[in-house]
C-alpha cells in the first residue's frame, strides 16, 4: 500500500527524468525477442527470433492466420494435381515495398537462391519435397534451371514435387519459402538486405537495425491488407536476460515479451495473471538413448529406463511452468495427424511401472548386485541440471547409477551428432506442423540427427508408406504405425511437451496463443 | 619520451602477433564448431556452409589466410551474425561501451579519489571506518546483485528510469548501466587511494612541505595526492581497458549494445573470427593504455624520466 503511494508521487519525479521514450501517436508495439538476429536474409535465417521479425517483412506464398493456422498470402489461390506432384499458384497483385511488382520469377530466384551450394544456406533442406532441389543443393545437379519451380505467367507459378508431400502447403509458410526480390538481389548481391537496399512484400520493411539495440520496422504502405494493419511501427528488443526483460515487461517498456524463466512462473501466475500465457507447443524434451551400443541395443533397457521417469513429477514439481508430461514422441495437437500413439504403460500406475522397470534390468541380468552404470550427459542449463538430477534419483529406484556429466550447448550436440554418449538431453521444435517432422528424427536414413542411430525397418517401412500415399487418413495411420513401434522401441524417452511462454500486455488486441507461438503484428492491435 | 613511446608501440607488434597466434590455435582447440548446434546440419549443406567459410581448408592455410586478411585491415566475416563483419560490430558497438565505461571510470576516479583522500586525512575516526566499510561492501557486492537491485527500485517501483534499453542513447538509459558500473571501482579505487596517502602523508617530503609552513591544502593536493595517485594510476590502465570494452554482465542486463557480450556470446557459439576481432582491439587497447600509464609516471613522480 505504502509502496503504491510512494509509487504515484514518485512518477513525477520519473517523468522529469525520463528523458526517451516519450508517448507519440504513432501505435507502436515493443517485443522482448529473447536473442540478437544473426541476419534477416530469409535464405540465411536458422533461428526463431529472426523468425518473428522477417515473417512481418515478407509474405510466403500461404501464410499464418491470427491463431497460427495457414491462410493464402502471396498466393491467392492455387490448385494440386490428382498425383499430388504439381502445384499451381495464382498470386496476388501486389508489390515489393519499392513499388515493383511481385512476380512468380522472384519465387523461383528465391528458390533457387537458396538450394544453391554457394549460398550455403543452413536451411535449405526443408525445400526437398521440390524437384531436384537436393540434387541441386548438393552439386549434384549443376543446372539451377532444372529445379521443379517454373514461373507459367508473371503472375503463375507451379512446383513440381518429387513425392507427395501432404504438409507442403504449411510448410510454404517457413521462412525458407520466402520470396526476395529479384532486382535488388542481383543488383546488391548479399548486401541487398541492408537497409538503404532492402525492400519486402509483407506488411512492414525495415526501418532501422542497431546490432544488440533493436530491429525497428515500419508499416509497408504498400502492402496488398495495409487497410487492416493497425500496428505502426514494430520494435524488436534482442533482451536475453530474462529477469531483466520480466522487469521491463512490468515497468511498461515492452509490450510481448516472448519466454520467461520458469522460476518466475508462479510469482507471474500472482501477480500478473491475465498477462502471462502459456499454451501447448510443437516441441519435445527427450532423452535419446544410445541404441547402438550395449546394453541400450536391447529395448527392455530403454523400456526400464523410461518407465521409471516420473514424468509428472518433474513437470508439476521441477518445472511448474505448465508443460505436460509426454508418453508419445509427437506432441498431441501436430497437423494431419489426431492423438499420437502413446505408449502402452502410459495409464499403469507410477508403482506398478517401477517393479515392470526392476524386472525387464533383471530379465538382462542388471540388478542390486550388478548396477547397470551409464553417463547421462546434458547441455549445461539450470533445468536440464534439475530434470536430470530428478531422472537419476528415479532411477536409482532401480540400482541404476547414471553419472550427471554437462557440457556447453555446441559440444554436447557435437557428441549426439558423432554417436558418441549413453543418454542425453535433447529438445526438438518442429519447423512446420506435422508429424512426420518429429518421426523422421527416428528414421535409419536420417543419419547423424538420428542421435541414438535407432533403426527398425518396419518403422522405416511405415515411414516410406507414408511418404508415398496422397490419402491424408491412410498417411496418418502409416505414421501412427511408425510411432507405435517407436513407443515400444523406445530409443527416445519422452519427458514432456514444451509449452509456450508469453507475457502479453492487456493493452495488446488480437493476440492468440497457439501451437507454434506465431502472432504476426499484422493481427495486432494496442488498445487505445 | 616520444621516441621511447615509439620503441614501445614497435615491441608490441610482436606481442600482438604472438597473442593473435596463440588465440587462434586455442579457439580451434575448444570441441564444436561454429555450425553445431541442435539442429544437425546435412552432410551436403555442411559442405556448402564450412566450404563458404573456408573452414575445410587446413588449419595452417586458415590461419594464414586470417593474418593475410588482418594484414589488409579485414577482421573477416562473423560466422554468427551474417548482415555485419567483425570490424562493423565492433565499430557499432564500441561508442556505446566507451560512453557508459568512460562515464563510469571518470566517475569512479572523481569520487574515489576524493573519499579515499578524505578517509585518509581522518585516519582512523568513524568517518574513516564508514567509507571503507561502505567501500568494502561496494566491492563484495558483485555487478549482477547491484544492478539488478538498481533496475528493481528505480526502474520497476519507482519507475524513475528505464529499466533497460538504449533509447538511441538517451541519458536517461544511461545512468542506471554507469552507477552501477562505476560503484564497485569507486570503492576499489577509494581503498586505493586511502592506502597509499595514508603512506604518503607519513613520508618526509610531506613533512618537510609542513615544517616550510605550507597551507595545508597545498600540502595535500599539490604534495600528498599527486603521490599517493601513482599506484591508482597504474590500476586505471587495465581496469579503463576493462571497463571501456564493456561488461558482459552490464550490458545483458541492461540491453546495451556494447561491445562486452561480443566476447561471451563469440566464445560460447565459437565464432571464430567474432572472438579473434574483439581480442585484437582489446589487447591493442590494453598495450595503449599501459603506455599511456608510463607516460603518466613521469607526470606524477619526479624520480621517473624516459629518454
Amino acid at each position: 500500500m505504502l509502496l503504491k503511494h510512494f509509487k504515484r508521487a514518485s512518477l513525477s519525479i520519473g517523468i522529469a527524468l525520463a528523458l526517451a521514450g516519450t508517448a507519440s501517436a504513432e501505435t507502436v508495439l515493443r517485443v522482448g525477442n529473447m536473442g540478437e538476429p544473426a541476419t534477416l536474409d530469409p535464405h540465411h535465417v536458422a533461428g526463431v527470433w529472426e523468425n518473428r521479425i522477417i515473417g512481418d517483412m515478407f509474405l510466403g506464398l500461404t501464410t499464418e492466420g491470427p491463431d497460427g493456422s495457414v491462410v493464402p498470402g502471396a498466393a491467392e489461390s492455387w490448385t494440386i494435381s490428382d498425383d499430388g506432384l504439381t502445384y499451381t499458384f495464382k498470386l496476388r497483385d501486389h508489390s515489393w515495398s519499392d513499388g515493383t511488382p511481385v512476380t512468380a520469377d522472384d519465387f523461383v530466384f528465391a528458390l533457387r537462391r537458396i538450394l544453391s551450394p554457394e549460398l550455403a544456406a543452413k536451411y535449405a533442406s526443408l525445400l526437398y519435397p521440390i524437384k531436384n532441389a537436393e540434387e541441386i543443393n548438393n552439386g549434384s545437379v549443376a543446372d539451377s534451371a532444372l529445379l521443379g519451380a517454373r514461373a507459367i505467367d508473371a503472375k503463375t507459378l507451379e512446383i513440381t514435387l518429387v513425392a507427395p508431400t501432404p504438409y507442403f502447403i504449411e510448410q510454404l509458410t517457413h521462412y525458407t519459402a520466402f520470396p526476395v526480390p529479384k532486382h535488388l538481389v542481383e543488383a546488391h548481391g548479399d548486401d541487398w538486405i541492408k537497409k538503404d537496399n532492402i525492400a519486402s512484400n509483407g506488411p512492414y520493411v525495415l526501418d532501422e537495425w542497431v546490432p544488440n539495440t533493436h530491429v525497428r520496422l515500419v508499416k509497408n504502405i504498400d502492402f496488398y491488407d495495409a487497410s487492416n494493419v493497425s500496428i505502426e511501427t514494430v520494435e524488436f528488443f534482442p533482451s536475453e536476460d530474462r529477469g531483466a526483460v520480466q522487469k521491463r515487461f512490468r515497468s511498461g517498456e515492452i509490450d510481448i515479451a516472448k519466454d520467461f524463466a520458469s522460476e518466475q512462473f508462479d510469482f507471474l501466475k500472482k501477480n500478473l495473471p491475465d498477462e502471462t500465457r502459456v499454451a501447448p507447443y510443437l516441441g519435445i524434451y527427450y532423452y535419446p538413448v544410445n541404441s547402438n551400443k550395449p546394453p541400450f541395443d536391447d529395448k527392455r533397457v530403454r523400456q526400464a529406463l523410461s518407465m521409471a521417469i516420473d514424468r509428472s513429477a518433474i513437470t508439476d514439481k521441477v518445472l511448474k511452468t505448465g508443460e505436460v508430461p509426454a508418453y508419445s514422441f509427437v506432441p498431441p495437437g501436430t497437423g494431419n495427424y489426431g492423438d499420437p500413439a502413446f505408449v502402452s504403460w502410459m495409464e499403469t500406475p507410477y508403482k506398478e511401472r517401477v517393479e515392470t522397470a526392476k524386472a525387464l534390468l533383471a530379465e538382462v541380468g542388471y540388478g542390486p548386485d550388478n548396477p547397470l552404470k551409464f553417463t547421462l550427459s546434458y547441455n549445461t542449463s539450470e533445468n536440464h541440471k534439475r530434470i536430470a538430477i530428478a531422472v537419476a534419483a528415479m532411477w536409482k529406484q532401480l540400482g541404476v547409477q547414471a553419472e550427471l556429466f554437462n557440457q556447453e550447448v555446441t559440444p554436447h550436440y557435437n557428441k549426439l551428432e558423432q554417436n558418441d554418449f549413453d543418454v542425453a538431453r535433447a529438445g526438438w521444435i518442429a519447423d512446420y506442423n506435422d508429424a512426420q517432422n518429429f518421426l523422421y528424427l527416428l528414421e535409419t536414413r536420417t543419419g547423424r540427427q538420428n542421435y541414438g542411430r535407432y533403426s527398425n525397418p518396419e518403422f522405416d517401412e511405415f515411414m516410406a508408406k507414408a511418404a508415398n500415399t496422397t490419402d491424408m487418413d491412410k498417411r496418418a495411420q502409416y505414421l501412427r504405425s511408425a510411432e507405435a513401434i517407436a513407443m515400444e522401441d523406445q530409443p527416445v524417452i519422452p519427458i514432456y511437451y514444451y509449452v509456450s511462454k508469453n507475457l502479453v500486455s492487456n493493452d495488446v488486441a488480437g493476440w492468440e496463443p497457439n501451437v507454434k507461438d506465431i502472432q504476426r503484428t499484422r493481427y495486432l492491435s494496442i488498445k487505445p | 619520451m616520444f621516441a621511447y613511446a615509439l620503441r614501445r608501440l614497435l615491441v608490441a607488434i610482436p606481442t600482438l602477433f604472438v597473442i593473435i597466434t596463440l588465440a587462434f590455435f586455442l579457439m580451434r582447440l575448444a570441441p564444436g564448431g561454429p555450425f553445431d548446434s541442435d539442429r544437425v546440419l546435412p552432410p551436403a549443406i555442411e559442405k556448402n556452409v564450412l566450404a563458404h567459410y573456408n573452414l575445410d581448408l587446413p588449419l595452417w592455410q586458415q590461419y594464414l589466410k586470417y593474418l593475410g586478411g588482418l594484414v589488409q585491415g579485414d577482421f573477416g566475416p562473423s560466422f554468427r551474425v551474417r548482415d555485419f563483419s567483425v570490424a562493423e560490430l565492433i565499430m557499432s558497438g564500441f561508442p556505446a561501451s566507451l560512453q557508459i565505461g568512460g562515464t563510469a571510470i571518470l566517475l569512479a576516479v572523481i569520487i574515489g579519489v576524493s573519499l579515499g583522500a578524505f578517509a585518509a586525512l581522518r585516519q582512523n575516526t568513524l568517518t574513516d571506518y564508514s567509507v571503507m566499510g561502505a567501500a568494502m561492501v561496494g566491492i563484495a557486492i558483485p555487478n549482477f546483485v547491484m544492478a539488478p537491485l538498481l533496475t528493481l527500485v528505480l526502474g520497476v517501483y519507482l519507475s524513475w528510469l528505464p529499466v533497460a534499453g538504449w533509447g538511441g542513447g538517451a541519458l536517461a538509459n544511461k545512468v542506471l548501466p554507469i552507477i552501477a558500473l562505476a560503484l564497485p571501482q569507486i570503492a576499489y579505487i577509494s581503498r586505493l587511494t586511502r592506502g597509499s596517502m595514508v603512506e604518503v602523508l607519513n613520508a618526509n617530503f610531506v613533512r618537510t612541505a609542513r615544517a616550510k609552513g605550507l597551507r595545508e591544502q597545498l600540502v595535500v593536493v599539490r604534495h600528498a595526492l599527486k603521490g599517493a595517485l601513482l599506484p591508482v594510476v597504474s590500476y586505471l590502465g587495465p581496469a579503463t581497458a576493462a571497463v571501456i570494452t564493456g561488461s558482459v554482465v552490464i550490458e545483458t542486463i541492461f540491453d546495451i549494445p556494447g561491445i562486452g557480450r561480443y566476447f561471451i556470446q563469440g566464445a560460447l557459439s565459437r565464432d571464430y573470427t567474432l572472438v579473434m576481432g574483439v581480442m585484437i582491439f582489446y589487447a591493442v587497447l590494453i598495450m595503449v593504455l599501459n603506455l599511456v600509464v608510463d607516460l603518466l609516471y613521469a607526470v606524477l613522480d619526479p624520480k621517473v624520466r624516459y629518454t
